[in-house]
């Protein structure tokens, strides 16, 4: 190993400042260049990011896209949950408290009906694939809400470990998902407010796919989207393996 | 000074996330109740109190900015850790989930906006 190397491997949260700021860099010149600023320019990192990932995951075959690979292990680390927890409280600062409170009420029925939604959606296309077993169709649905879900339920109810990685999978699309298509949907959705950003975090719940669906929208929003969507995987673990999985097991 | 604002900033995270990692052991899940929902509550509180004996000064709030501003950075960078390889190979029906829950769910996001609005 070269010495070079040496010093971004050990280096690595270093290295991890100059990847995601090369990565930004080129996704403003991208977003500049060739949508003349209509695809902005954090939509576009964000979308590079997840294009970075799949070729690590590809060439590495981990499940922690370029943080496999050992001089971008760092990336890990800045875009892990410690950090992207601390940032995104930090995003609160100066956020309205009145806004917050009148949008109060849409949020939190955003957040049981959405979980409800995602949770009925997973297993409508789970029965159309033919599971005609309780304990699969309401993992699959778990897993629909968000990919912590689907294991925390489905462990909880004694489902197989292939239904359960199927769940994940779910989960993943769908948090993919939300990070690509907010900003191409935002202005049809209108997400520019804080009641829809709510009503936004409320619906979706994926942290992931809200805080990055959010910041390539308007980073103003994040706060609001946050604030309901942290205590959706929460609902979602104590509706699942409950209330919805005795439904579904009534229904079968 | 900087630091004092970071090191709120982490007062009101731990606290958070310790908050929400109380309520979801007595609701006896594996998962995290609102810790960040907490945590933002409490810095909104601070950073709306300004008396005598407290007020984020204008070095301070450098600290907090500053993360706020780095925001966007560590999202890329969360971009670039996932699992998209998971996402693309769990197969049709992971896919045709996950494309139909967020799919009808965006077409909720106006209708439950604008429900309240119309009452």
């Amino acid at each position: 190993m070269n010495s070079f190397e040496d010093i971004l491997i050990t280096n690595n949260l270093i290295t991890a400042f100059v990847f995601v700021g090369l990565t930004v860099y080129f996704a403003y010149f991208i977003s500049e260049k060739l949508t003349n600023g209509r695809f902005h320019g954090s939509a576009v990192a964000i979308i590079l990011g997840l294009i970075f990932a799949y070729f690590a995951g590809t060439l590495t075959g981990g499940e922690k896209g370029v943080a496999d690979i050992a001089i971008l292990s760092g990336v890990g680390i800045l875009g892990g949950s410690m950090l992207r927890d601390f940032a995104i409280v930090a995003t609160a600062y100066g956020a309205n408290f009145s806004d917050l409170k009148s949008s109060g009420k849409a949020g939190i029925f955003s957040l049981f009906f959405g979980v409800i939604l995602s949770f009925s959606l997973g297993a409508i296309v789970a029965i159309a694939f033919g599971y005609d077993d309780p304990k699969d169709i309401t993992t699959i649905g778990a897993g629909t809400v968000t990919f912590v879900v689907g294991p925390v339920s489905g462990s909880a109810i004694g489902a197989s470990s292939e239904v359960i990685a199927l769940s994940i999978a779910a989960g993943l699309v769908k948090s993919i998902l939300v990070m690509t298509m907010t900003p191409l949907f935002a202005k049809r959705i209108g997400l520019d407010n804080p009641k829809s950003a709510m009503v936004f975090g409320g619906l979706m719940g994926t942290n992931s796919g809200v805080a990055a669906g959010l910041a390539a929208v308007d980073p103003k929003l994040v706060p609001y989207g946050a604030m309901t969507a942290t205590f959706y995987t929460a609902v979602g673990c104590l509706l699942v393996p409950s209330v919805l999985f005795l439904l579904i097991d009534l229904m079968f | 000074m900087v630091i004092y604002g970071i090191a709120l900033l982490g007062i009101c995270t731990l606290i958070g996330l310790f908050a929400g990692q109380l309520l979801g052991s007595w609701f006896g899940i594996d998962a995290n109740v609102g810790g960040i929902g907490i945590a933002m509550l409490l810095l909104m509180y601070f950073s709306n109190t300004s008396n005598a004996h407290f007020k984020i000064g204008d070095m301070s709030e450098k600290g907090i900015t500053f993360w706020s501003m780095i925001y966007i950075p560590i999202v890329v960078a969360m971009a670039a850790k996932q699992n998209v390889i998971g996402a693309i190979d769990g197969g049709l029906m992971a896919l045709l989930a996950g494309i139909f829950a967020v799919s009808v769910s965006f077409i909720f996001i106006p209708i439950i906006s604008n429900f309240e609005k119309n009452k």
